[in-house]
């Protein structure tokens, strides 16, 4: 598959974490939403960009030994429900740490990282990851 | 509004079936269908057709042509178009077939559910059925269905102080029952300390908490009730239809061990059918993971939230107060996606109709049959029977 767009297109989001904020009720929404679920049609037009912290707590997590082609190398890895401090919680890998140290509540941060490698195109994916405070 | 009776049913083996291609497994389904049936290709007004992933495992789209086309039905004309939501697909398809029915627009419709996933070797199917997740914010930093629904599991044990036991109950009774229905996937029993001790998939779930990787197919005739008593047919009658939606990544919901597509159309389907919980004889669950198995229950109102692990632990076999997937369920009956929401009816229509063999529940009058997408974006109910 040709991802260079794609992938692209999700830069600022994946590399600085710039979610979307309701401009009527103030929500944070990450990943972003062109439109607000709680103010519908209140809210178009008035979703502005926002840089998070990165910072936020360990809602849940697995460690992942069944893993899709591109998350070879990284076999066994720590996947987390992340909850930000503005709000919104998101699905990012825990690094930089033994899985046996990841519990539900830590504090972690976001880091930029190399998120995957697609097998025939060979194009090297970045995004964030988190690691323990 | 006409009634809608189901009047023919038929499926494949579920399994790994190296020998047999997409094509062939649905029109074996088909066929077994018209022929329990007993109505000739002519009566059908509509066909649907459902898979969840065929364009991609395959590369093959237009299914509800290819089955029109291999059924040998392509002149006829009829309307033939798929549908698709992910791994409830089957109970979707279903669904788009009674309502075709019940607003008069036709009398007989065929439901025709097929997935081929053998074709696709090693870790690959993997980046497929991730495409039943959220792709750009789930599946692309590493998320897969098995591992959402772990996270599930993580924070259901942590907050509910729920030990891994109730999860592996769920598989071993659906192994058990399984060991009775010759379609079945897998048809070994399996014991409590063996599937806690299965191989790690995404900790806390293992092996013996995943459903296989599954080919299959499996198909239905609906038809109005003046058709089924035009041919002296009873059938048996589709007493509800609910579906609702959520979130489609799991990072979205307010809770992430609560299903609130599930709560909606499971309130929906008994408020429509005028039934209780007390009248349902059996359940067909969508556990495609244990742990959905346990949340599922809870949230169709069987039991309080939390507290699944009790019910699971007492008693859901076959000869309990309400049997769990007597077919042997996602986990042992298999899940052959796009055919796994029809297979739950076959079950249904054999249940009620006093002919599942050693697996036959006793007195079977209702049935509820409990169909999801993905971690729960989409949840299909039906109530069956519920004379």
């Amino acid at each position: 598959m040709g991802e260079l767009s794609s992938v692209w297109r999700e830069s600022s989001h994946r590399y600085r974490l710039v979610a979307h904020g309701c401009g009527n009720c103030k929500a944070v929404y990450f990943p972003p939403r062109d439109i607000c679920p709680k103010c519908h049609r209140d809210s178009i037009g008035k979703m502005k960009e926002m840089e998070l912290s990165g910072r936020g707590k360990i809602e849940s997590f697995t460690v992942v030994h069944d893993v899709p082609p591109a998350f070879i190398r990284q076999r066994p890895y720590v996947l987390a429900l992340i909850r930000l401090d503005e709000g919104p919680t998101l699905t990012a890998q825990v690094v930089d740490c033994d899985p046996s140290e990841v519990a539900l509540g830590k504090r972690v941060r976001s880091v930029f990282r190399r998120v995957r490698e697609d097998g025939k195109s060979g194009i090297i994916q970045y995004g964030y990851k988190f690691v323990l405070e | 509004m006409t009634e809608v009776h189901i009047i023919g049913s038929g499926e494949t083996k579920f399994g790994e079936m190296w020998d047999r291609s997409l094509r062939e497994l649905a029109v074996e389904a088909g066929l077994k269908a018209v022929e329990d049936a007993g109505i000739y290709s002519r009566d059908i007004g509509i066909l649907y057709g459902s898979s969840s992933l065929a364009g991609t495992l395959n590369l093959q789209n237009d299914i509800g042509s290819l089955l029109a086309d291999f059924s040998g039905i392509a002149s006829n004309g009829i309307p033939a178009v798929r549908i698709e939501s992910s791994s409830s697909s089957g109970a979707a398809a279903v669904r788009e077939a009674y309502l075709a029915i019940r607003s008069g627009e036709y009398d007989v419709a065929m439901v025709g559910g097929v997935e081929k996933m053998t074709d696709i070797y090693g870790s690959e199917i993997l980046d497929i059925v991730g495409t039943t997740l959220d792709r750009e914010w789930e599946t692309f930093f590493g998320g897969t269905p098995a591992a959402m629904a772990a996270i599930s599991a993580r924070k259901y044990m942590h907050d509910f102080k729920v030990g891994k036991e109730a999860m592996s109950m769920i598989s071993v009774n659906d192994h058990a029952n399984a060991s009775k229905n010759p379609n079945a996937h897998y048809r070994n029993k399996i014991t409590l300390e063996a599937a806690m001790k299965s191989t790690p998939v995404a900790d806390p779930l293992n092996l013996m908490d995943c459903s296989p990787i599954s080919d299959g197919a499996a198909a239905l005739i609906l038809a109005s009730e003046k058709f089924a008593r035009s041919v002296g047919k009873d059938g048996v009658r589709i007493k509800s239809s609910a579906i609702a939606q959520d979130y489609l990544a799991l990072h979205s919901r307010d809770s992430i061990y609560t299903l609130n597509s599930t709560i909606l159309a499971g309130k929906t389907a008994f408020e429509k059918a005028g039934l209780k919980h007390s009248d349902v004889s059996f359940v067909e669950l969508h556990d495609s993971y244990s742990i959905y198995g346990l949340m599922e229950l809870e949230d169709l109102g069987f039991c309080k939230k939390g507290k699944a692990s009790e019910l699971v632990m007492d008693d859901i076999g076959l000869t309990s107060s309400l049997p769990v997937n007597p077919s042997g369920g996602l986990k042992a009956k298999g899940n052959p996606m796009g055919a796994t929401g029809v297979g739950q009816f076959v079950e249904g229509y054999l249940q009620i109709r006093g002919k599942a063999g050693e697996r036959q529940v006793k007195n079977a009058s209702t049935g509820l049959l409990h169909s999801m997408s993905g971690t729960g974006s989409t949840s299909v109910v039906h109530i069956l029977g519920g004379a």
